[in-house]
């Protein structure tokens, strides 16, 4: 009976105490977050990433071309060239390198809200949920990339028609995922969708004939099939149906709320595309800041005017980086060529990457740098 | 002024005060506990809705109402214009079929497992040795992965028929394929006969006991029963007019038709968890056996009754008595582990999940779904073995 007595003023007691610090709570409850809110806004990303020393950036380690993990332990290509044009625009240094974060398409946004890397770029597709819902900002389209179907050269499928009743595999949690299921209603043929997190089970997967398609992003498919083991029949034991499943504008992208961070990243991409559209390389790039042939170059490499002051859009980074970013990778042309182009082992053509100026014309459109 | 007080008190036999009584001190302990968890969650309450506060996002689950848009390939029936609400259950559904299957399939397995670890043949006491410690000793994701890609993978190629068992029943990596009895609409007719079947069964295992013990005539209780059953069934099976069908599958452009489909997904998460679980409870049904008092056994082997006896009426059913708690958490263990089918691309709820935060967003959202899904699987499998548990307690020990 006296226990009993007692557990109740025990439990009086939390709930009193309880209350007490509710009220407590309720009424400091607007300076922590308001103060922490205008800390947020005060450390921009550019800035803290300038504290720490190094830029991290999320990437893919599995799609060859993009982002490849190679046999000397390096990730290269595409997607990682951006990310070094990034690290060296923050600091203005030919020389500096970004930390490289490898992600699965499953966590990559998570990952970037919880701020394990500053920039995301990993073949991402720009939509509007991911937009919205997602809490990511996307920057500049830097790959038009379409969703194809790879299958065996053996097989006999030709087009997509042909492959009524079959496995197709798919990695979870992409565009890709819903595409699928889009193109295939609408020309009414069954499929099994086996879906994987990674490429290396998707691929364990198709060479053991668990699944006679492959869908992705058609650039992903040439990669994996230009770097297709030799065991395995090598590249030309696989083919690329022609067909077009949708629309993949790759983007990288930031955390949404930082429109400082996202103009640098943005304006990188753009600048990029722009050098290549005014004929500036990493051969030219250092004559044409001392002495540019149009004044659109130098705006763009911030080269000294007449009066001495470059020009500066007030990016937040330093007017002449664009000079460092050009010399460490080169314009995107170089880029494209370097990674995916017809030279490279996937012998990609451009294509929609090609610029709006070219013959005939790409997507490639940046905005006027001045 | 204390030591005044604490005399005072002895002399008079009075309680101590306030500040020295046990139970106020006790209770204060407690209280001030309390506090401090519920400080603690509310900390980390503020702090998520903080961090979605600064990401621009809500806690909410209207999002979840949206097209699913992707495909799921195995489940209950669903189609990606439904919602992802629809989709969640399809991945509840298959977290459910291989849980509920790899319990029931982890017990018996680790119980045989179990009693061979104890067996007097050497040979079969060294495999059952060999096999808990090998299963014992490895993660279950990389035992996983091997099902998958060394065994179930490596079943012929399923889009050219796989591997045919004389036209009835297909193994492949595609699916495999049993037949499988289907009902037709009269199998309400014949299930009224199973009912009186059973019961006439009972009824005549009952009266052979009786008539067993008072002519001494041995009782063949089954027998009496089987045939019992089985002779109403027939009848009932000839009444109704065929009520169910036999369902042969069939292969048909690049695919199974016909019944009973086993994704190889499903056979390799299934195959992984009932060897991995079955290991633990093997050795849970070993310990408990050592646990049953020797006596026991050896009054057993006394009165007369054959080594299978000794096992079957007097061992194990003490033994699994003291096995339930243990194998309790195994059950546990198993149904929170088919969560590992994403690493093989089995669509249950955490796979399915995974999809849809990635798709749609509400990663807290989809986390919070998560929880509480596999919070009130744990504590359903709890209530029944506590039911269980109590109903093999003995009287004096309950609590």
């Amino acid at each position: 009976m006296r226990r009993g007595i007692f557990a109740k003023v025990a439990v009086l007691a939390a709930v009193i105490a309880l209350l007490a610090a509710a009220c407590g709570r309720e009424e400091e409850q607007p300076q922590p977050g308001g103060t922490g809110g205008q800390q947020e806004e005060a450390q921009s990303t550019l800035d803290a990433v300038r504290e720490r020393g190094t830029l991290r950036c999320g990437v893919n380690e599995t799609v060859p071309g993009f982002g490849f993990l190679t046999a000397e332990g390096n990730i290269e290509g595409f997607d990682i060239d951006f990310c070094r044009a990034f690290a060296v625009a923050v600091f203005n240094d030919p020389e500096a390198e970004p930390e490289l974060v490898p992600i699965s398409a499953d966590e990559r946004f998570n990952a970037l809200r919880a701020g394990q890397y500053d920039v995301l770029v990993r073949n991402t597709t720009w939509t509007s949920s991911r937009d919205g819902a997602e809490g990511v900002a996307f920057t500049h389209v830097n790959f038009y990339d379409s969703q194809a179907m790879m299958v065996r050269a053996d097989s006999g499928f030709e087009s997509l028609e042909d492959m009524n009743n079959t496995g197709i595999c798919v990695t979870s949690g992409t565009t890709t995922e819903l595409n699928l299921a889009d193109v295939f209603g609408e020309l009414g043929l069954e499929f099994e969708a086996v879906s994987f997190e990674e490429n290396p089970q998707l691929q364990e997967a198709f060479i053991q004939d668990r699944c006679q398609g492959w869908t992705s992003d058609r650039s992903q498919l040439a990669g994996i099939r230009a770097s297709w083991p030799e065991d395995q029949g090598g590249p030309d034991s696989l083919v690329i149906l022609p067909d077009v499943m949708s629309k993949e504008p790759l983007t990288p992208a930031v955390l949404d709320g930082d429109s400082q961070w996202q103009d640098v990243v943005s304006w990188t991409i753009k600048g990029i595309i722009l050098a290549e559209e005014l004929g500036v390389d990493s051969g030219n790039v250092e004559q044409q800041a001392q002495n540019p042939d149009d004044p659109q170059i130098g705006n763009l490499l911030g080269a000294p005017t007449e009066e001495g002051a470059p020009f500066d859009p007030g990016l937040g980074v330093d007017p002449d980086f664009m000079v460092n970013v050009i010399s460490a990778v080169g314009n995107y042309g170089e880029i494209y060529d370097r990674h995916v182009g017809a030279s490279s082992p996937l012998g990609l053509e451009r294509g929609l990457n090609a610029l709006w100026s070219d013959d005939p014309p790409g997507l490639h459109y940046a905005p006027p740098y001045r | 002024m204390l030591s005044l007080m604490s005399e005072a008190a002895v002399e008079r036999k009075v309680a101590p005060p306030l500040w020295r009584n046990i139970r106020v001190l006790r209770g204060f302990g407690q209280a001030v506990f309390v506090v401090v968890v519920v400080l603690a969650f509310r900390e980390l309450f503020l702090n998520l809705q903080f961090g979605l506060d600064r990401q621009g996002q809500e806690l909410n689950f209207e999002f979840l109402r949206q097209r699913a848009g992707f495909s799921i390939k195995e489940g209950i029936s669903y189609n990606p214009n439904q919602s992802f609400v629809r989709a969640l259950q399809v991945g509840l559904s298959n977290t459910l079929r291989v849980a509920v299957v790899g319990i029931v399939l982890a017990s018996i397995f680790g119980l045989i497992m179990g009693v061979a670890r104890l067996s007097t043949n050497w040979l079969i006491r060294k495999i059952a040795q060999v096999y808990v410690e090998a299963v014992r000793n490895t993660p279950l994701a990389v035992q996983l992965v091997f099902w998958y890609v060394a065994v179930v993978l490596a079943l012929p190629s399923g889009v050219s028929g796989g591997l045919s068992i004389w036209n009835v029943a297909f193994i492949s990596n595609r699916a495999s394929v049993i037949p499988w009895v289907r009902a037709e609409d009269t199998f309400g007719v014949w299930a009224i006969f199973l009912v009186i079947g059973i019961a006439a069964a009972l009824a005549a295992r009952s009266w052979r006991t009786r008539v067993s013990e008072r002519t001494a005539q041995p009782p063949r209780r089954f027998l009496w029963s089987l045939g019992t059953f089985l002779a109403i069934a027939a009848v009932g099976y000839v009444v109704a007019g065929n009520p169910v069908r036999l369902d042969v599958p069939k292969f048909v452009d690049r695919t199974y038709e016909g019944g009973a489909q086993l994704s190889p997904e499903y056979t390799a998460l299934l195959l992984a968890l009932v060897v991995y679980t079955g290991a633990f409870i093997a050795e849970i049904v070993r310990g408990s056996i050592l646990a049953v008092p020797k006596g026991q056994k050896e009054a057993a082997e006394a009165m007369g009754l054959t080594p299978r006896q000794q096992l079957r009426l007097v061992v194990l059913p003490q033994a699994l008595r003291i096995a339930i708690p243990p194998i309790n958490s195994q059950y546990l263990n198993l149904t929170k582990n088919s969560s590992l089918g994403l690493l093989i691309g089995f669509p249950e709820i955490v796979s399915v999940g995974r999809t849809i935060s990635n798709q749609a967003g509400g990663a807290t959202q989809v986390l919070l779904i998560w929880m509480a899904t596999f919070l009130t699987l744990s504590l359903t499998i709890s209530f029944f073995m506590n039911l269980l548990n109590r109903a093999v307690t003995r009287r004096g020990e309950r609590r």
